[in-house]
């Protein structure tokens, strides 16, 4: 046992455990934060296979964005100490069943496959490579993904910034019902849907 | 079985997907089901980077598909953030349980 395959198992063993107890930690913020551990180990295991690229990639977007964007939504919607509901019995030991006899089953067919290597000799997977033929417009290039991908980006920053608005209307626009008891009530409307904050009286 | 092949990273990445699947089937927090979604995804990414290093080292598509996915997961996390901090904001809970009405 070499050093290259002890270093493979533990970050075997830390994206595996880091993911099994994030899906069962009962604390929300444990959660998060053996999240963190299991895309890290990700990121480890790119770097393992010398494609520094897509374990840069991964440290930036995952770690970097989706895990301080999670972590945030944490604190902006709930108490982050306490416990989490306990999923019921049935649904716990169902969901547990069902997915350790496909995870075994899928390891069975996979272990049966037989694989052939290309043999061809390796292109490097540094940057300028990748970025050549990522925006290259010849027969194996990927620039329409590209800009296709550039434009969902585009559409999903528009799209949250009008899922999370909030819009302030006027008075005398608000449904009768709304406001029947407090007159200093700010009416708020976020996304369609109208409803009063109590505790603004301004 | 003492070489790290291809079969190694399969097999991670089958166990992370099937992680995922349990998570989400039991959690009711949307914040969880979408940190289960992401391990969903991840696992995905291991598959294509593995197939592309050990099969075709000739191209790098696999690369190109798993920077896709990278991106479409960040829009997809911050879109599903959105939504669910504003079902927060219109009933006070993010249980999957108690928010079935969609249709305000």
């Amino acid at each position: 046992m070499d050093a290259r395959t002890i270093i493979f198992y533990i970050l075997a063993a830390t994206i595996v455990g880091g993911g099994l107890m994030s899906v069962t930690s009962r604390k929300i913020f444990r959660s998060a934060v053996y999240l963190l551990f299991t895309l890290i180990g990700i990121a480890g295991l790119y770097f393992y296979l010398d494609y520094e690229f897509i374990a840069a990639v991964q440290v930036v977007v995952y770690v970097g964005g989706i895990v301080v964007l999670i972590i945030f939504s944490i604190f902006l919607t709930q108490g982050s100490g306490e416990d989490m509901q306990r999923p019921a019995l049935g649904q716990a030991v169902f969901s547990a069943l069902a997915a350790i006899f496909g995870c075994m089953l899928t390891m069975y067919v996979i272990s049966q496959q037989v694989f052939t290597a290309s043999g061809k000799p390796a292109v490097e997977p540094s940057a300028a490579n990748i970025g050549g033929q990522m925006l290259s417009t010849t027969e194996h290039g990927y620039m329409l993904p590209f800009e296709v991908v550039s434009m969902l980006l585009l559409a999903a920053m528009i799209g949250c910034i009008v899922i999370a608005i909030k819009i302030k209307v006027p008075p005398h626009k608000i449904l009768p019902d709304s406001n029947k008891g407090n007159e200093d009530d700010v009416p708020v409307i976020s996304a369609g849907h109208l409803e009063t904050q109590e505790a603004v009286a301004e | 079985m003492n070489d790290i092949g291809l079969f190694h990273f399969l097999f991670i990445s089958c166990a992370l997907f099937f992680i995922g699947v349990f998570g989400f089937l039991t959690r009711r927090n949307l914040i969880t089901m979408l940190m289960s979604v992401e391990l969903i995804l991840n696992s995905v990414n291991i598959n294509l980077v593995a197939f592309n290093k050990f099969l075709f080292p000739d191209k790098l598509d696999g690369l190109f598909f798993t920077l896709f996915i990278i991106t479409i997961a960040a829009a997809e996390a911050a879109v599903a953030i959105a939504i669910i901090i504003n079902l927060y904001r219109n009933y006070k809970s993010i249980d999957v349980e108690q928010t079935d009405t969609m249709k305000y």
